[in-house]
């Protein structure tokens, strides 16, 4: 009938209709997450090209010691400074440090709420400091050093490439960078179990820096270590280094929650992290290490090694010299260097004989699983085995048993030749091109190609190469075909919502299986908006003090725009110059309504803008802008001459590291600037100086404008006194 | 001389964006960061007009787009105004359509419906991360007047 047909007509009319208008709110919708991600992507961007550069900074500061090393000629006063910056020549026997480590003098007292350890360790004592860590107690120094004695004993035992097997019952658990961050490694032993003889681990390096709680996973997974050596497995990340955890947190983390043995405890981690071992093989087909691989990686002469084994290079960034170096920095060419030299390659030839090498060590399987529980209530006889296997007797250990880099100077070249492929196990970066160059962003380490991985991998008869050392969005990410996959542990990395950690599962099959996760709870209940919102605050604060310490270079570059000086340029000038001279590839104008206002006619005026990035008065302003510009670099130097680790230096020594550095960097500061830039920091007039309040005064940190841009104003940042 | 420097113009701005996604620094990006860019770009396309400018534009199913192929075609796509803005009354009229009642909001359950079986579907992530962003806690409701005037705003900022 007629009103049938136009009820149907009318059905389908409006139907159609709700299609309509669903496509319509999908298509407004999908163009408003897009623009969210494109915010998102350059704001992650900020953080990336910021951390790299950090990450070359550490380098820069290496060479501030190859400088050191090479060129300087220092007076009296200075050479002291200098020694002891690099005195490693206390040619220690292993006994004397194992004395110096001693934990059996320190009492606890019964005020002590914390954990207690019994050694040997369990599985139950283990959990329980995992428990205990949960609750956010703190191990007393006397249980950390004992775990730290423990594993540094064990570690000398270790081979520098693990091999593990997984089978059908048996799947391995592969983690990696934690980077200091508990809640992550928490997350996962709740999504995944504890580590066990049933439920082997990786955990690919870097668990130490930037995260507040870099100890604390140190002491639960060497706990684990020591209860399962044969089914917990540790890979040196770049960050398993004492230099840079001068730089990024670690050194401070531990001095602040130790401040009687903080010393000491640092100093048994700089050996533990040189024995760490460097990778881990499964089935002998996949290869998991923390930072990759280099055209010239040979894991043979890795495992073979015996010279690596004994030298166990402290820091990556300081590597041995061939011409041996007396302590005051001149080359001793003639003399009696070399002589020392080749006398030293003697002795260690004339013993190495009667050593058998590490790779004849006995394989562990996994398929032994029945050793591993009589070795979880006998390390020590275990330990004692293999030390007779190894052959290691304390007159070999004595003769040469420095832990000093500045030790092994050797005519011979095998430590040239591990040295450069250990840094670029622990410090290269994949690339999507062919070929294999230097790592010239983060400074060590090489970017290597698909080319090399198909290579290297072919050559070593291994079929994947699995890494970590890049945060990824998604906790994982493959690459060179599927070749290579980086796994990265640490969620909110950057900021929070910035990325879910991952880890990885793998049965017999080898084939990778991930779980991804994100540690905070506040931050899943965050909408996209909100979760952008805090991390552009976060990269705009980044940004606009990397802005701040160029400022007299961005002037500059600004200048040149500007012939007839009317203090503005043009947008497209503005970003142009911007990125000549940040270097940093972000997309300026994209980014421009963030950090700078426009004038009328679409130009940007660069003097006002960069007046109110300043903070200072104009008569320090070169020295501060300068300082700012290294003061992460000052803070690690500061650090080192602060040989107490009180956190006072004195004003002499103040102005004596300001000198090296600004001779270093080539600037001209006169001795009466630097002096009375010392006397107005040292508050208290009493000739040291706080070095944390120092660093407070070079912060830039202006709230009120954070609030402006948080409500979405685009002017600039106000004048602060 | 007026177009060519509005066309200097958009091929900066269209560069610009690009470069965003263009990690290795090779004047490509990965074809499936093209919707993002045409969005951001200012656009409103369909997931079909998406689909017809990436067979336009990717190099041989290779899984990349170069900018080469990308700008011209995209300079067109600015310059004709391919995919205009819906304006604010369509979008609110879109809404009433599916809100028979006309009460001024919907519930999620309701709105998810449509979006995951009608027109170019949602995935279930697609559609928390909606329900995330668009839902009013208190309420559990999606008052969608404000939240259509609230949300052009945000990216105004």
């Amino acid at each position: 009938t007629r009103s049938s047909t136009h009820t149907q007509h009318s059905y389908f009319f409006s139907y159609s209709l709700a299609i309509r208008a669903a496509l319509l709110i999908q298509r407004w919708y999908r163009q408003y997450v897009a623009r969210l991600e494109m915010r998102r992507r350059c704001t992650w961007n900020i953080f990336q090209s910021i951390e790299y550069a950090g990450e070359q900074d550490q380098i820069k500061l290496y060479s501030f010691f190859g400088f050191l090393m090479d060129h300087f000629t220092p007076a009296s006063s200075e050479r002291n400074l200098i020694s002891h910056i690099f005195r490693e020549n206390e040619i220690c026997r292993d006994t004397e440090w194992e004395r110096y480590f001693c934990y059996k003098d320190i009492e606890v007292p019964d005020s002590y709420t914390g954990p207690h350890l019994t050694f040997p360790m369990t599985f139950c004592g283990v959990s329980k400091l995992v428990e205990a860590f949960k609750q956010k107690q703190q191990l007393h120094a006397r249980y950390v050093l004992q775990i730290l004695g423990e594993t540094w004993r064990l570690l000398r035992i270790l081979p520098n490439i693990n091999h593990v097997s997984v089978c059908q019952t048996k799947e391995i658990t592969i983690c990696g960078d934690l980077h200091g961050q508990l809640e992550d490694l928490l997350l996962i032993f709740y999504k995944n179990g504890l580590p066990s003889s049933e439920k082997p681990y990786i955990f690919n390096g870097d668990f130490v820096d930037r995260g507040k709680s870099s100890l604390e996973i140190l002491l639960i997974l060497f706990g684990f270590l020591l209860v399962y050596p044969n089914d917990l497995h540790l890979n040196r990340g770049n960050h398993e280094d004492h230099i840079v955890n001068l730089r990024y947190g670690f050194t401070k983390e531990i001095l602040g929650k130790y401040r009687v043995h903080g010393k000491k405890i640092l100093k048994l981690l700089q050996k533990i992290f040189s024995w760490l071992p460097l990778a881990t093989v499964i089935n002998d087909k996949v290869l998991v290490v923390h930072g990759g691989i280099s055209n010239s990686t040979d894991l043979n002469v890795l495992k073979r090694s015996q010279v690596l084994s004994n030298l166990q290079y402290v820091s990556v960034l300081r590597p041995p010299k061939v011409v041996h170096q007396t302590l005051n920095g001149n080359r001793n060419e003639g003399d009696n260097g070399p002589a020392e030299g080749r006398r030293r390659v003697r002795s260690l030839t004339n013993h190495s004989s009667a050593l058998p090498q590490r790779n004849s060590l006995p394989r562990r399987s996994l398929q032994n699983s029945s050793i591993s529980h009589q070795l979880s209530s006998s390390v020590e006889d275990e330990l004692k085995r293999r030390r007779r296997l190894a052959g290691f007797d304390q007159t070999y250990k004595n003769a040469n048993g420095s832990d000093s880099d500045s030790d092994p100077d050797f005519a011979e070249a095998p430590e040239l030749k591990t040295f450069p492929q250990i840094v670029n196990l622990l410090w290269s970066d994949p690339m999507p091109q062919n070929g294999c160059i230097s790592n010239e962003v983060r400074g060590g380490g090489c970017y290597w190609g698909p080319d090399v991985t198909e290579e290297v991998l072919g050559r070593h008869n291994l079929q994947l190469l699995i890494r970590s050392h890049e945060c990824k969005q998604d906790g994982y990410e493959f690459c060179h075909n599927r070749r290579v996959l980086t796994i990265f542990s640490a969620s909110n990395y950057y900021e929070v919502g910035s990325n879910r950690g991952a880890y990885i599962r793998m049965g017999a099959d080898l084939v990778p299986h991930f779980i991804q996760y994100q540690a905070s709870r506040t931050c899943r209940d965050l909408t996209l908006r909100q979760r952008y919102n805090i991390q552009k605050r976060s990269a705009l604060r980044a940004l606009r003090e990397q802005l701040f310490v160029h400022k007299s270079d961005l002037i500059r570059a600004y200048r040149e725009f500007d012939p007839h000086h009317t203090g503005t340029i043009s947008m497209r000038h503005w970003a142009s110059a911007t990125e000549t001279v940040l270097k940093l590839g972000l997309p300026w104008r994209v980014l421009r309504s963030q950090l700078v206002s426009r004038t009328h006619y679409g130009m940007v005026d660069y003097q006002q803008w960069i007046k109110e990035l300043s903070i200072t008065e104009p008569k320090l302003e070169v020295i501060l802008e300068t300082m700012y510009k290294n003061h992460s670099n000052l803070e690690t130097i500061f650090r080192i001459i602060d040989t107490d680790h009180s956190g006072l230096i004195s004003l002499e020594e103040f102005r004596q590291t300001w000198k090296l550095l600004s001779s270093h960097l080539k600037m001209e500061i006169s001795d009466k600037a630097i002096t009375d830039l010392a006397h107005s920091i040292d508050f208290n007039k009493d000739g040291s100086i706080d070095i944390n309040e120092f660093m407070e005064a070079f912060r830039l940190v202006d709230l009120s404008a954070h609030d402006q841009i948080l409500c979405g104003c685009s002017s600039p940042i106000p004048a602060q006194k | 001389m007026a177009e060519t420097s509005e066309t200097a113009d958009i091929q900066r701005k269209i560069r610009a964006a690009f470069h965003v996604f263009d990690h290795k620094a090779d004047n490509t990006v990965d074809v499936r960061e093209v919707s993002t860019i045409i969005y951001s770009l200012g656009c409103f396309p369909t997931k079909a007009d998406i689909h017809r400018f990436v067979d336009e534009v990717e190099e041989d199913n290779m899984g990349y787009v170069h900018l080469d192929k990308f700008l011209p075609v995209m300079t067109k796509v600015l310059l004709e105004n391919k995919f205009p803005p819906i304006p604010e009354e369509n979008l609110l009229q879109a809404f009433e359509v599916l809100d028979k009642e006309r009460r001024g909001y919907m519930e999620p359950q309701e709105l998810a419906k449509y979006m995951k079986s009608e027109g170019e579907t949602f995935s279930q992530e697609e559609m928390n991360e909606m329900l995330t962003a668009l839902v009013d806690e208190k309420k559990n409701l999606i008052c969608y007047k404000e939240l259509i005037s609230q949300l052009t705003l945000d990216l105004d900022t």
